[in-house]
């Protein structure tokens, strides 16, 4: 070594202390070490231990300490004191504050709890929030998944009883063949990154359909850029070339699937007196309950006149109409490429992967392996978010369904607890009665027409039209209607509107220069036509301006949060798991984490469930409601340490509870075991171990739907059968939409017609959480601003060059924006980073930030509502199963205009609720 | 100091694999999250909530398109930090032996505490590897963890850089690129690892994997069970069912 | 390269004070009294005032010492070894002259060959970077010496010098701007060769949406939009000025000062596209030079 080379200190303490706790900047939920120095927040690094991430974190997470120490954060419950939306507050205490809420929700729960709507945004506590509304006796209460992605959620359960979004993952071990469909991040961040990896470190193949060719749809080895709208046509043919040569797993059909089943003359499913769903035994060739010990049922039957559904789905699938060749041009790829995939997709089907396990089936037969076949999937929000997103996900599980690879080896795999088949969920309830609880859970899975959320009068129950005949599936709700709806006083008018963290003046919202009208708007008595807003935010946000009242949450590393197994927990295929947040640091300002001011407010309230029968309060706070709450007797919030700190799942209220997940590092695994790992819903032993951790109370195997029943009773009823009738202009769109088997049609969009040529998309930035990465300074230097970028058809032909902008119009509204040139793209599509642009004044940043001056907003483009088609009657623009918000339906065209300086529209600077940041850090 | 060392035995480095790279930007934050608190200045972000920040990091991701003679074109994702070259200019021209190369392991650092900011170095290096801190008004750059990688008081596995910790993807690989049979090393040779701008003679130790081929598969087509055409449907079920 | 001021008024002033201390040193003119003090003091004066700036420089002046320590590898320390030794190796000629005691003109021999070096050590920090082609060639030090003695010369008022010089800089500014436009392509990085990837890679996104010291450093490209304007002032005023002004004027101090002043425009304006115009490779990866 050299004499003069600077000795340096090469094992330096990282910090005083570590503490493990959960991440929340996005839905992930990975583990971090927050590193301590002096009481302060130094470093935050993945937890190695942790099952969803093993110790890696996405840029966001890695920020955290941006996150946490943000000028943008609340600093006291604010109360508006300029007009709505001019951003003029002042500070008040919680009492004050306290004293407000509940002076304006006790009336409302003693005379109409209706009155009151309570929606969150993508939090992580429903299982608790719908508790306190239930509680409350409001059926308006849903959280986000309406305008996310219920269309996936939905498909999926209806069909298989899970789905991709959060329920279940590719066997990333296995897979020799993944196919990603509409996919730019994902929930599921660092689980999918991790797994991509995996796959390319093996040496899979990794597909990606898309539009748009970043991210994943980069590495991927190759790349399909299909026209938006079209994957139904896409799949639907790969299903009609698959089966044209035979290449589909009839095996697994016949024991798994409804397709042996009969369909009767009603299109529903042949049962027995039971009500046993019927197929024909091919050992007996007689009738028989699909459970029955040692029953083969025969694919190919006919029973008194019934087919079954393999047979009417092959009909259907086989016709030319689904050929490669009928498809290639609506889709944008060419039948070669089709059938190239196809074939792809034969060749991984005919390589078998098997693990020598044996397990034991439903029906009691033993099997000496788990076999499967290594073709996994994954979709997301480029599917879900169009309004034929329902069908098209349903028909992507056909496929994987076709081709046996779901709770296979090699394919994609159900997450505990899921699978659950959609008759194990709730229906929806909706009767309310003053002061008095809901009738149980507000969101679920409805049969038929018979489980609508409709009055006597047929008109709906709930403020955003959920489980009505214009959205009869939607199990999320349809948090995107509640401004307009609440608005509009359609199908009623509203008091207070109870917000927790969704920005609904800004990015959240379809058409938001329209929503911020719709919240300052006032009657012909100059009151506001929405009359209160409460709201739970963090941070500065746009909708922070537009609040009555602003109940100031802390921060993720300053509170308590539960992440259940009654709601969406951290599982992972071979683990049952589920994850607290506790405070590492203290709040170091007047803020409060909202489940526990929610619990403070029940508690004030007298609300059912909240207080015994004396009034007394049953929680302190949240963190004694996550350890003492049973849901069901021995079942509540955490799995972990019940009882006597040795049962997992069921046990009974253990006070050590969450000293043990801060202990074992803020989560609980409990791994499935090796007999149970695939074949979940038939596995016996996956259903008794299910049943052991209180997932359900008894086995519940059942057949995955190819032919969905409930789906044929909102048909049957559009065709004028039985007594609950559709409104007639919604008939025929329910017949078309209804299908009981996949189908493909037009999204609405394409009714905008020639005008609107081109696709426009948005991206989820994997370095960016929707609008509240803006305020960090970290994250903000990667994605400032963000331009539109264009297919190289469009940039000739329109003559861009660098530094050019564009007016963009679609059939509600235009935008003034940069653009960029981008190859690997479709040449109908532009695109833009989703949620990037600000409103001046929001967030702590200086009204001249880039974000509010070239960063813009796709949403102006966007309406909730279609344009109407001469019947003067303007339905949603949304799916007509789910009612899920159809964002990437949006059809523009476009234009060069000179350069500007800033982005149109603009809106007027909002007045920041918080002092100005400092200039430089640290 | 500013002489460069004899070559080092040990010549520790990344290997970055653009084929698994997807651009989430988890090294670039990483870096700084870990930079930001340890040994020397914090990395500085100016006007950070301002109309133009302007902050120091000592990695960052790049995405570049390119077009192959065949085929759509392809989006690459470039991560880039500093190589820790075996011939490092930055070395050389430092004027006041600030900028050093370690004898024992290569690794190129800064004694912050002997740099007077005058920017040489971070001229001299091809790669903008290096940024002047505006605060600090030193000069930044990799580390290669050093903090990290010889950290007694790390358990062992977390001995690598921040940056290879939290890659989601695992594109990125440290190790000793000086033996040639180091699993670095190995991935090199497998996958024809290259040197960036050979011909600045700067003999990087980093190096990058390349994207892989992409495209269709060599899958033959998919024969038909029976010909719909004359058969139907019928004899369609009676074939695959029969065979069943 | 950002066309930092004080990078800028250091070369152009070092340079012309070491050019005339250069002169002075080997007696051209012998000056005595009055006459020394002011010519001594003015070289003293630009030498000393562009040392200064080139401090404002550096994030870190309080340590500049320690840029003496690296002068077997470093060209900057180099440099001021040299410009430190030229000051204090001359001060004793200098102040003999003032207080008007004749030194032999061979005296200040070693002392014009270290100011020369200083300015060769100062051209060299640039002409050495390889990461910069326009500058890292064998002329840049020939430009800032003939600069240096040409400046130096004409406020000496070593008429045939000063000529000489002045008329050697046209055309030498003249090919240096065209050959130097060439350079960058001549040295064949590409975004290709500085990524590895192919066939003809373009930037999809940069890293970043702000800015950061790279592309401030850099790539400044706003600093070119005059630069067919600049490029003549340089070479008029810089050159063909003050070569005509010491071919047909007499040199009486005036005249000098004022030869010296307009060469100084041009100088300056030469030197800010020295860096306006030069480009990194670094550019290559930001899709912009
Ligand atoms: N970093 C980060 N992570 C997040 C979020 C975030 O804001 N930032 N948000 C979270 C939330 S709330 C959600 S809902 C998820 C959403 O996660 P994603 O589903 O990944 O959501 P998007 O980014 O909207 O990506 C949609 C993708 O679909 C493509 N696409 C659009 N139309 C079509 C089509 O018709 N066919 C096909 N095949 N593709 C199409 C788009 O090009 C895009 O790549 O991400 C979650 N994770
Ligand atoms: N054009 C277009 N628009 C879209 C989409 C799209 O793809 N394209 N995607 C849609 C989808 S899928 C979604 S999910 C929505 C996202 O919709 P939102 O959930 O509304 O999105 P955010 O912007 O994340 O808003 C969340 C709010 O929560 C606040 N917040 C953050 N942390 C906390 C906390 O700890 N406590 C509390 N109380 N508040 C907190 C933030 O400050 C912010 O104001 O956007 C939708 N909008
Ligand atoms: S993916 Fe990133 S933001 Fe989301 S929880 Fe994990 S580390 Fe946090
Ligand atoms: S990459 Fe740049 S900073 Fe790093 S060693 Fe090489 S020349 Fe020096
Ligand atoms: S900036 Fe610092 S490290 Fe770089 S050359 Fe100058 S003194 Fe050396
Ligand atoms: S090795 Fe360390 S310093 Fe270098 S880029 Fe990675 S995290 Fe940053
Ligand atoms: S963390 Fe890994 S995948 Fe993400 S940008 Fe960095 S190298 Fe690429
Ligand atoms: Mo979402």
């Amino acid at each position: 070594m050299n004499a003069e080379e600077p000795q340096i200190d090469t094992s330096p303490r990282v910090s005083d202390e570590v503490r493990r706790t959960t991440c929340y900047m996005c839905a992930c939920r990975c583990g971090i070490n927050v590193h301590l120095k002096s009481g302060k927040v130094s470093y935050i690094e993945g937890n190695r231990d942790h099952p969803v991430n093993r110790g890696v974190l996405c840029a966001k997470g890695a920020a955290g300490i941006m996150q946490v120490t943000a000028p943008s954060r609340l600093r006291a419950p604010l109360k508006r004191v300029g007009p709505r939306g001019s951003g003029a507050f002042e500070e008040i205490t919680w009492d004050e504050a306290l004293e407000l809420a509940v002076s304006w929700l006790k009336p409302l729960r003693e005379a109409a709890p209706e009155k009151l709507a309570f929606f969150t945004g993508r939090d992580q506590s429903q299982s608790f929030t719908s508790f306190w509304a239930q509680g409350f006796g409001t059926p308006n209460y849903a959280a986000h998944g309406g305008f996310c992605s219920v269309n996936m959620a939905a498909a999926g359960i209806y069909t298989m009883g899970g789905a991709f979004w959060e329920f279940g993952q590719p066997d990333w071990d296995r897979a020799k063949l993944f196919l990603l469909f509409g996919v730019a991040e994902d929930h599921d961040s660092n689980p999918i990154k991790i797994g991509i990896g995996k796959l390319k470190a093996r040496g899979a193949r990794v597909i990606g359909i898309n539009p748009v060719r970043t991210g994943y749809n980069g590495v991927a080895d190759d790349w399909y850029g299909i026209t938006p709208g079209t994957d139904g046509l896409l799949i639907l043919a790969l299903v009609h070339e698959l089966l044209k040569a035979g290449k589909v797993d009839l095996d697994y059909l016949a024991r798994w699937t409804n397709a042996p089943c009969l369909v009767g003359d009603d299109g529903l499913l042949l049962r027995d007196a039971e009500g046993r769903l019927l197929v024909v035994d091919r050992v007996t060739g007689k009738p028989a309950p699909f459970d029955r010990k040692g029953v083969r049922p025969d694919l190919g039957a006919r029973h008194a006149g019934a087919r079954t559904v393999f047979q009417h789905l092959a009909e259907r699938y086989l016709d030319p109409g689904y050929a490669a060749e009928a498809v290639a041009e609506r889709t944008g790829i060419s039948a070669s490429r089709i059938k190239g995939l196809a074939a792809e997709l034969a060749a991984a089907f005919d390589a078998p992967v098997v693990i020598e396990q044996p397990w034991t089936d439903f029906r009691g037969e033993r099997h000496a392996t788990m076999t499967g076949r290594p073709i996994a999937m994954h979709a997301m929000r480029g599917i879900s978010a169009h309004s034929n997103g329902f069908q098209t996900a349903r028909a992507l599980h056909l496929l994987q369904i076709l081709l046996g690879s779901v709770e296979t080896p090699g394919g994609f795999r159900f997450k505990p607890p899921y699978p659950k088949p959609f008759d194990a969920h709730p229906v929806p309830h909706a009767v309310c009665e003053a002061g008095k609880p809901l009738g149980g859970p507000h969101l679920g899975f409805v049969h038929g027409p018979e489980h609508l959320a409709l009055k006597s009068d047929g008109s709906p129950a709930r403020i955003d039209k959920a489980f009505s005949w214009e959205n009869p599936l939607s199990a999320h709700g349809l948090m995107h209607m509640l401004i307009p709806n609440a608005h509009a006083g359609d199908p009623y008018r509203i008091d207070t509107m109870l917000l927790y963290m969704a920005n609904m003046a800004w990015n959240s919202s379809m058409n938001t220069a329209a929503v911020m009208e719709m919240l300052t708007d006032r009657d012909e008595a100059g009151e506001y036509k929405i009359p209160r807003i409460i709201y739970s935010d963090a941070y500065a946000s746009e909708m922070v301006a537009y609040s009555d009242l602003v109940l100031p949450d802390t921060t993720y590393l300053e509170r308590h949060d539960c992440i259940s197994l009654l709601d969406r927990p951290i599982c992972e295929a071979d683990a049952a798991a589920d994850a607290i947040r506790w405070p590492v640091i203290p709040p170091d300002r007047e803020v409060r984490g909202f489940q526990s001011v929610l619990i403070d407010l029940a508690n004030r309230l007298r609300l059912p469930g909240f207080v015994d029968a004396e009034g007394r309060a049953k929680y302190r706070d949240y963190a004694d409601y996550m350890v003492t709450h049973e849901r069901r007797p021995g079942v509540g919030p955490l799995m972990g340490w019940r009882g006597n700190g040795a049962q997992m799942g069921r046990g009974a209220v253990n006070p050590d509870q969450m000293q043990r997940y801060i202990e074992n590092g803020g989560f609980c695994t409990v791994h499935v075991p090796a007999d149970a790992a695939f074949f979940k819903p038939w596995n016996a032993g996956y259903q008794d171990w299910a049943v052991s951790l209180g997932f359900y109370d008894k086995p519940q195997p059942y057949l995955f739907s190819l032919w969905s029943e409930p789906l044929q009773r909102f048909r049957r009823a559009a065709e004028g059968h039985g007594e609950l009738q559709p409104p007639e202009h919604l008939r025929a769109g329910l017949i078309g939409a209804m299908d009981p088997l996949p189908v493909w049609h037009p999204p609405f969009g394409a009714a905008a017609g020639a005008d609107y040529p081109v696709h426009a998309l948005t991206q989820r930035p994997m370095a960016m959480y929707h609008s509240w990465g803006s305020q960090n300074a970290w994250l903000r230097q990667i994605h400032g601003h963000n331009p539109l970028y264009l297919p190289t058809a469009l940039w000739e032909r329109h003559g861009f060059e660098e530094g050019d902008w564009a007016r963009v119009t679609s059939p509600s509204g235009e935008i003034t924006v940069p653009v960029a040139h981008m190859a690997g793209l479709n040449d109908h599509t532009i695109w833009t980073w989703n949620a990037i642009g600000k409103r001046r004044g929001a967030w702590a940043l200086d009204p001249e930030a880039p974000e509010a001056t070239k960063g813009f907003l796709l949403n102006h483009l966007i309406d909730e509502l279609l344009p109407d088609r001469g019947d003067g009657i303007r339905r949603p623009n949304a799916d007509p199963v789910t009612g899920q918000a159809a964002w990437f339906d949006l059809r523009v065209r476009i234009e060069k205009v000179a350069p500007r300086d800033a982005s149109l529209p603009t809106f007027p600077v909002l007045h920041s609720p918080v002092p100005p940041a400092r200039r430089n850090r640290p | 100091m500013t002489a460069l060392p004899p070559p080092s035995a040990r010549k520790l480095g990344l290997v970055i694999d653009l084929d698994t790279c997807v651009g989430c930007q988890a090294c670039v934050t990483a870096c700084k999250g870990w930079n930001d608190q340890g040994a020397g200045a914090p990395l500085s972000d100016m006007n950070a909530y301002g109309s133009e920040p302007c902050g120091t990091f000592l990695n960052r991701v790049h995405s570049y398109e390119t077009q192959p003679v065949e085929g759509p074109a392809e989006v690459v994702n470039f991560p880039r930090s500093c190589l820790h070259c075996e011939n490092a200019p930055c070395v050389t021209v430092c004027p006041t032996g600030a900028s050093f190369k370690r004898a024992e392991d290569g690794i190129v650092l800064v004694n912050e505490d002997a740099c007077i900011g005058c920017g040489l170095c971070a001229w001299a290096c091809p790669y903008g590897a290096r940024e002047l801190d505006a605060a600090a008004g030193v000069m930044k750059k990799c580390t290669l963890c050093v903090d990290r990688i010889y950290n007694e008081t790390l358990p062992e596995e977390d001995r690598v850089p921040a940056c290879v910790r939290t890659c989601p993807t695992g594109a990125r690989h440290f190790g000793d690129l000086g033996d040639p049979e180091s699993a670095v090393s190995r991935l090199v040779a497998e996958r024809g690892g290259y040197d960036l701008m050979p011909g600045m003679e700067t003999k990087p130790v980093n190096k990058y994997l390349p994207p892989r081929r992409k495209g269709a598969a060599a899958a033959g087509p998919l024969d038909p069970l029976v010909d719909l055409e004359a058969r139907g449907v019928a004899g369609w079920l009676d074939r695959i069912l029969g065979a069943f | 390269m950002h066309p930092a001021p004080s990078v800028i008024v250091f070369s152009v002033l070092s340079g012309a004070g070491f050019g005339l201390l250069a002169f002075l040193a080997l007696g051209l003119p012998i000056v005595l009294g009055t006459d020394a003090l002011l010519l001594w003091g003015a070289g003293y004066a630009l030498a000393v005032t562009g040392l200064v700036a080139s401090t404002f420089h550096l994030g870190n002046p309080r340590r500049a010492l320690k840029a003496y320590t690296q002068w077997r590898t470093s060209w900057l320390s180099r440099e001021a070894w040299a410009a430190t030794g030229t000051l204090v190796l001359l001060a004793p000629v200098a102040l003999a002259a003032v207080f008007g005691v004749p030194m032999p003109a061979h005296f200040g021999i070693v002392g014009t060959v270290l100011a020369l070096l200083t300015v060769f050590s100062t051209a060299q920090i640039y002409a050495q970077l390889a990461t910069v082609p326009r500058w890292n060639h064998g002329s840049v030090p020939a430009i800032f010496l003939v600069f240096s003695l040409a400046g130096g010369a004409i406020l000496a008022g070593a008429q045939i010098p000063a000529a000489v010089l002045t008329v050697l800089l046209a055309p030498l500014l003249v090919w240096s701007f065209r050959d130097g436009d060439t350079r960058f392509a001549r040295r064949g990085e590409t975004l290709q060769s500085a990524t590895g990837l192919g066939p003809d890679p373009r930037v999809l996104a940069q890293a970043h949406t702000a800015p950061n010291y790279l592309m401030r450093e850099m790539i400044f490209r706003v600093g070119r939009k005059h630069s067919r304007r600049l490029r003549i002032i340089a070479v008029l005023c810089a050159a063909v000025l003050p070569a005509a002004i010491t071919l047909f004027v007499p040199p009486i101090p005036p005249v000098r000062v004022g030869a010296f002043l307009i060469h100084l425009m041009g100088a300056f304006a030469q030197r800010w596209l020295f860096f306006a115009e030069a480009e990194h490779v670094v550019g290559l990866y930001y899709g912009a030079r």
